[in-house]
């Protein structure tokens, strides 16, 4: 113990001379925490449209106002054939096309039905997808007025949904986003510091020194983890502030919870960069190892995608990374304010990570080759 | 009867078919200098590197201190010191602070690693830079620091892997003063070098040659068996026939 204190002493001390590394530390998360959400907007507007109106009548013109109006378009063309209009996707001047047939007036009123095209540029998958809903959603709207319009007794859809997004009420990306752009600035902060610690040693060659000493494997190991799992609190701490002061983020459930999760993470995460550490013998090996994981964890780990909707094999994957239950249960705290009872799973979960990690950095970290 | 601090019998390290090691056997006295030599890639450091708990032996027996190096590595690493040819101190630490975390990593008590370690920074003469970062010293006062580090502890042997190599003559000096002086207080000194020079200062002398120990006496001896004026010439006698070459 009296050893451990020795190590301790000396990392901290490492650690807070390097003055570009403080400032990466604790700048880089404060600024990309108020930076990447703002760009990371799945809100969906200004989806530029081309119209191509065959029909020329009422009904088509007040379709097409009634898309203009809707908020989420601009209507950037209205061309008199198809082959001119796509050339503005061509162009990237427009994101989708709406074709509205000749006779689609007639049709609609004589015969009830009408077939309307939509072609959607699926170079931004995204924009043109969500906005292809929309306009969908515009057009069945639309479609619900025409009977009353008509002034007949027509049957129109007979269910009706309507959305309410629950605990995020006006489904704002922020509250969605920032939690989960928080874990991982926390995740790329510790993986990589933790990452590249030991093998620094290793390249330098203190390792050497510190080996041919009867310091023990765990004084070791702990001795690198605390410091870097304090700064890593830190860093947590100056997040949520950010999320607070930049977004107005204020989890609806408790602090406490959130800690003692964050804290467990940490402990999986820096054993996870100790082990790379230990398994590579170069920074730059390092660095590598450490960049394909976190690149999987990023990608997996419901950020960008929902694991629910991942195919089995990448749902077990997400679920065999922490990152994957640390964003759901700070989502789930942060959004919805569940306390231990909700996320007592992930929470053995992450226990195992960081006790299956560290175990591992511990038992493979060799003293003597 | 000698106390033996070192014993070697058949000690080999084997990497693949490249035998690093080759059933090399020797005993060390307590308070012995004792001069371990060869050419580059003669299997020096690996040797070394086997007695201190850092390597596994593939076979032969060794024990150092009275502990053997297959079982009781940790036990080892508790008596020794040891001075790599890598310079490794922190160079981001103060003089002050890598004195006082090798001193507690060793378990010598805090007050006690204050007292040695304001005697060693006036010893060596590095008052005004006790705290100064270690990086920024030269290297002849880096050499003289991690020899006074590896020993700080007061180990029963003390490892020095080429510890003046790039050293300039006067300090070159100095360090072999100060290996005396660790000697007369007990430490059994075992070093390496390429300097023939400083084989002379040693009680006795190793040469290897291919992973293998082809001559071991004291430096008289050495001399007068092989005929020659000096260590030099004793030493290009047994290694020009050496096939091993380069690190």
């Amino acid at each position: 113990m009296i050893v451990l204190g020795y190590i301790l002493k000396k990392e901290f001390k490492q650690i807070f001379r390097d003055k570009t590394i403080i400032a990466m530390m604790f700048a880089m998360p404060t600024i990309q925490l108020i930076i990447l959400p703002l760009a990371m907007n799945f809100d969906v507007k200004h989806v530029n449209l081309a119209v191509v109106d065959h029909d020329h009548s009422s009904y088509s013109r007040q379709l097409i106002s009634k898309i203009g109006a809707s908020g989420y378009f601009n209507i950037v063309a209205a061309e008199p054939s198809f082959q001119q209009a796509i050339t503005y996707i061509e162009k990237e001047k427009a994101d989708l096309v709406l074709e509205i047939p000749a006779d689609f007036e007639s049709n609609l009123v004589r015969e009830g039905t009408q077939k309307l095209g939509v072609t959607v540029d699926a170079i931004n998958g995204t924009k043109a997808a969500i906005g292809g809903n929309y306009l969908l959603s515009v057009i069945n709207d639309f479609n619900q007025q025409i009977p009353v319009n008509a002034g007949r007794n027509m049957p129109s859809g007979a269910i009706d949904i309507t959305y309410s997004n629950w605990f995020n009420p006006l489904a704002e990306y922020r509250f969605y986003v920032v939690p989960a752009v928080l874990v991982l600035l926390l995740t790329l902060i510790g993986g990589f510091m933790s990452a590249l610690n030991i093998v620094r040693e290793k390249e330098v060659g203190t390792i050497e020194q510190i080996n041919v000493t009867p310091i023990r494997k765990w004084e070791f190991i702990l001795g690198k983890l605390i410091p870097f799992w304090v700064v890593g609190m830190i860093v947590f701490t100056l997040g949520l502030g950010v999320a607070w002061g930049v977004y107005g983020i204020w989890p609806v459930g408790s602090f406490v919870t959130m800690y003692v999760f964050a804290a467990i993470y940490l402990v999986a995460l820096l054993g996870f960069g100790l082990l790379i550490s230990t398994y590579t013998s170069n920074q730059l090996q390092a660095m590598f190892v450490a960049f394909f994981f976190i690149m999987i964890f990023m990608l997996m780990s419901g950020l960008f995608t929902a694991v629910d909707s991942m195919p089995p094999w990448a749902k077990l994957i997400a679920n065999l990374t922490p990152v994957t239950h640390f964003i759901k249960v700070i989502r789930m705290i942060v959004l919805k304010g569940s306390g231990f009872a909700d996320v007592q799973k992930e929470l053995v979960y992450l226990l195992l990570f960081a006790a299956g990690l560290n175990g591992w950095a511990i038992f493979n970290y060799r003293k003597t080759s | 009867m000698e106390e033996k601090v070192i014993v070697c019998k058949d000690l080999t390290k084997r990497f693949g078919d490249f035998y690093a090691v080759n059933k090399i056997s020797f005993e060390v006295n307590k308070g012995e200098i004792f001069g371990f030599l060869g050419a580059n890639g003669a299997g020096k450091t690996t040797a070394m590197r086997i007695l201190c708990g850092l390597s596994y032996p593939t076979s032969g027996e060794a024990t150092v201190a009275g502990f053997n190096v297959y079982k009781q590595t940790e036990a080892i690493k508790k008596n020794i010191g040891y001075m790599s040819q890598k310079f490794s101190l922190y160079e981001n630490l103060t003089v002050l602070e890598n004195i006082e975390f090798f001193g507690g990593v060793y378990g010598v008590p805090s007050a006690e690693i204050r007292k040695r370690s304001d005697n060693l920074v006036q010893k060596l003469g590095l008052t005004a830079e006790a705290k100064k970062l270690v990086g920024s010293l030269p290297l002849g006062w880096k050499q003289k620091l991690a020899f006074s580090v590896a020993i700080f502890h007061q180990p029963r042997i003390v490892f020095l892997d080429e510890p003046t190599g790039g050293v300039d003559p006067v300090t070159r000096r100095q360090f072999w003063d100060m290996i005396y002086e660790a000697a007369a207080t007990g430490i059994t000194i075992f070093v390496t070098t390429h300097y023939m020079d400083e084989a002379e200062y040693c009680n006795r002398v190793t040469i290897m040659v291919d992973g293998k120990v082809e001559a071991l006496d004291s430096p008289a001896n050495l001399k007068a068996q092989f005929k020659a004026n000096n260590m030099d010439e004793v030493f290009y006698q047994l290694a020009r026939g050496a096939k091993r070459s380069g690190d």
